[in-house]
């Protein structure tokens, strides 16, 4: 008995509705019109430069410097995360004694606020007394000891260490969702027909986990071209803009250097990327589901 | 997954290897730990392997004087608030949209639920205006709008989804009982969908408590500040004084080990559903 009261629903819908559309759809628009002005954000006056703002953008060595970092990152992130996660997705889902335990002390980083995480980070990658050279020192490594955060060959690999330092535990999680849906009698089958446990992974587990792991390689995608606050605190972008990033650079044109228009435009182009390649994994997607 | 029955060693490599990833997680942790309790002098001059001379709770002192206390309360506020404004205004849409049936409905759930893969970027300019022009700029109640917006496509599709779900014979009962829409949803569909509120609520929890670009953006005075962006200024603070940031970095973890601490693996189940649908 589904009402149909177009009045009543629209009463339900609305608070969420105003709220949403105040914050978060009207800015959109607001955006693409701020990207063709040079503004500083407070003054009264904006300056009209029709596309002058995306003539600039694509002339930018630094927004293509940004962009290339981070289709490096989502990349990286891809290809490190999700077989890492794998397994130990894999391990925590395993019988092994304690897989419980290992599980709830892995999840922990995803607790950690990116401010945290970052500042963390910046301590053990420090130069003098930072963990990492304390523990390659340890072991009578002393010259690889460096700056790892203070050399541009590095400083994008460190920081890129750290967010799966983060990130891991969390596709972990998913994949151990995943393999817990695996009926088990499908294993066991092969397992008595003489299968070995790596095949058994590679011809059985691994084509059931493909949905899961399309569905967290979309996460992955759409998180690593959003990353802001653990690069922020841990590099601000530097050293040399080794680890500059779109919504870094974003936000200093913004918020430092108050360019609210070029911000604007960079934010754009953040926007119509990040919809373009979703729309290009979905697809994708979609006609290998056809296929499967 | 793996049989009993393998070989002994490979059961011994699995467990190495499980131990190898324990301590990556948690070593960066015990780092901290370990030499908070340090004095400056004692963790410049020593080693970071080593243990502290005397374990005092000088740096905590230290970091609790900065009115930590006053940065863990404006975050407090922060969030309840902007959870409970959430959570009441997505289970709502979230009724409207899946069950009742209305023109334009399709239309809406794609709006709320396209928000899902934008990034919040594109909106950092305007809301940083709108919040100026509206005069709520550095108040505490300029995150609240953004907190509640950012989150809402999460909330309604994960709430939309599982109301959806829910058998039409239930309501059908209240109607015929004379209940009104709003009972209804109040009475029988809100109830009925708690495992979806909690989760969209703890999954939102952790998202504000831990969110830092919309505080760096809007808010500016000291008094202002939650948690992250008031860590994130400590570092000038103490810059010279790495055992008491180090302190200051555990104090801020605490409250949501806490909370992990009692959730556990409903905490867990409530972050990768959020973002799994999301």
């Amino acid at each position: 008995m589904k009402k149909h009261n177009f009045l009543a629903a629209l009463l339900f819908v609305l608070p969420a509705l105003l709220i949403y559309c105040f914050y978060f759809v009207y800015p959109i628009p607001a955006s693409a019109y701020y990207s063709l002005f040079r503004w500083n954000g407070i003054s009264p006056q904006k300056l009209y430069l029709g596309f002058g703002n995306w003539v600039k953008l694509v002339q930018d060595e630094l927004f293509w410097k940004s962009l290339t970092n981070n289709l490096i990152l989502v990349v990286a992130s891809i290809v490190i995360q999700l077989p890492m996660a794998l397994a130990l997705g894999l391990l925590i889902s395993s019988q092994l004694r304690g897989a419980r335990l290992f599980k709830l002390l892995y999840f922990i980083p995803m607790m950690l606020s990116a401010v945290a995480i970052g500042i963390t980070w910046k301590f053990i990658y420090e130069p003098n007394f930072g963990l990492l050279n304390g523990g390659l020192r340890l072991f009578g490594l002393d010259s690889l000891a460096r700056g790892w955060l203070g050399e541009p060959r590095l400083a994008l690999a460190a920081v890129i260490a750290t967010i799966c330092w983060q990130f891991i535990p969390f596709y972990m999680v998913i994949f151990a969702a995943a393999l817990a849906g695996i009926p088990q009698e499908l294993l066991e089958a092969a397992y008595i027909d003489g299968a070995s446990p790596a095949v058994s992974f590679f011809r059985i587990t691994l084509p059931l986990l493909r949905n899961t792991i399309r569905t967290a390689a979309i996460l992955s995608l759409t998180g690593s071209l959003k990353y802001f606050g653990l690069i922020y605190v841990m590099t601000e972008g530097g050293p040399d803009h080794a680890t500059e990033l779109l919504a870094t650079y974003m936000y200093k044109q913004a918020f430092t250097g108050f360019r609210m228009g070029y911000g604007s435009t960079v934010a754009v182009f953040m926007f119509l990327i990040s919809f373009l390649l979703t729309v290009l994994v979905l697809r994708l997607g979609k006609r290998e589901a056809v296929y499967a | 997954m793996l049989r009993s029955g393998n070989p002994v060693a490979s059961r011994v490599l699995i467990y190495l290897l499980a131990v190898i990833w324990v301590v990556i997680t948690i070593y960066p942790l015990i780092f901290l730990v370990q030499n908070s309790f340090k004095t400056s002098t004692e963790f410049f001059m020593g080693d970071v392997w080593t243990l502290p001379g005397r374990f005092s709770l000088a740096n905590y002192q230290k970091v609790w004087a900065t009115h930590f206390a006053r940065f863990l309360a404006n975050s407090l506020f922060v969030v309840s608030i902007s959870l409970l404004i959430l959570l009441l205004a997505g289970s709502s849409a979230a009724f409207g949209l899946s069950r009742i049936r209305f023109r334009l409905s399709g239309f809406f759930y794609y709006l709320f639920v396209g928000g899902l893969t934008i990034p919040v970027h594109i909106t950092l300019i305007p809301v940083y205006i709108i919040t100026r022009n509206l005069g709520i700029y550095d108040t505490l109640w300029a995150l609240v709008g953004p907190f509640v917006a950012f989150n809402m496509p999460v909330a309604v599709f994960v709430l939309a989804s599982f109301m959806a779900d829910i058998p039409a014979s239930l309501e059908e009962a209240g109607y015929i009982d004379g209940a009104s829409r709003f009972q209804v949803f109040w009475n029988i569909v809100l109830p009925i969908s708690r495992p979806a509120v909690t989760a969209v609520g703890i999954y939102n929890a952790v998202i504000l408590w831990n969110e830092f670009i919309f505080p760096l953006v809007l808010i500016n005075s000291t008094w202002k500040r939650p948690l992250t962006l008031a860590l994130w200024n400590f570092q000038g603070e103490f810059s010279a004084d790495v055992p008491a940031m180090m302190a200051a970095l555990l104090l801020s973890m605490l409250p949501l080990l806490i909370f992990y601490a009692v959730t556990k693996e409903r905490l867990i189940e409530g972050l990768v559903a959020g973002a799994i649908k999301g």
